[in-house]
């Protein structure tokens, strides 16, 4: 958990590969309010530029991402 | 100023034929293989599309026709050659074989457990979940009858519609995508 994003909604993303990241987390980021944060861990590689790509097409910011071993977070928030 | 008023009126009657003339936030594609592995891109790409907030539709024509044949359905009333491409086509999503590797069965079977092993979803649950994300889906009509398949015998998806080649090139011209597998 990273100390200055507050985060209202956690997705486990964790051992799904692709295309379901994405589809779980454009489904998850509906689930809260526009300007709240979502935190989606994954393990599939494919993601680091899948989430930018959906962010990007979808209106959504990445604030941020962090690795720890094969999980990637990443903290969303939700724009449009 | 009357002249200016027709300058404006003219303006706006240009944008709104451009407004007519830009494609929707649309994936359309035409689903033509009977192979598992493209059947599963076709599926994987059309589901990422609606994560990415697109209007998918696939068209499901010749091969790709008997992807959507219900393994649970059995019809009765066929004439021969019917009868012929019921037996030798593949009868719904889990008979479909790879492009490549199939070795009588053997590369398909292995390449389902391995696909198990690593998390990644049959063809079976990706059609699941493209109806729940609302990918529509049209059935050729002409392969229908081509390949003597009977509606009943076809597996019920939402919104499904048996269509010709017009309705699906209507919701490609107006489709910022467009892909033929």
């Amino acid at each position: 958990m990273s100390d200055d994003i507050k985060v209202d909604k956690s997705l486990d993303l964790k051992g799904l590969a692709c295309p379901m990241p994405v589809v779980k987390v454009s489904k998850g980021i509906k689930e809260v309010e526009i300007g709240q944060v979502i935190a989606a861990v994954t393990t599939d590689p494919g993601s680091l530029t899948d989430f930018p790509a959906w962010a990007k097409t979808s209106g959504n910011e990445i604030l941020k991402s962090e690795q720890d071993g094969n999980e990637i977070t990443f903290y969303i928030q939700r724009k449009s | 100023m009357s002249n200016l008023e027709e300058q404006v009126a003219q303006l706006q009657a240009q944008m709104d034929a451009m407004k007519s003339q830009t494609p929707s936030n649309k994936l359309s594609m035409i689903v033509f293989s009977g192979d598992l592995d493209k059947a599963l891109a076709a599926f994987i790409i059309a589901t990422g599309a609606t994560a990415m907030g697109m209007e998918v539709v696939m068209f499901f024509t010749f091969w790709g026709t008997p992807i959507l044949r219900d393994k649970n359905k059995t019809v009765g009333g066929k004439d021969t050659m019917g009868k012929m491409f019921g037996t030798m086509l593949p009868k719904g999503a889990d008979k479909v074989k790879l492009s490549k590797m199939n070795m009588g069965g053997m590369g398909t079977a292995m390449m389902k457990s391995l696909m198990k092993q690593k998390n990644v979803a049959s063809l079976e649950e990706m059609i699941a979940l493209a109806e729940e994300l609302g990918v529509k889906i049209f059935i050729c009509e002409m392969s229908m009858g081509l390949m003597g398949f009977k509606r009943e015998e076809m597996i019920s998806y939402e919104g499904v519609e048996y269509v010709g080649v017009a309705t699906f090139l209507a919701e490609a011209a107006d489709s910022k995508i467009q892909l033929f597998i």
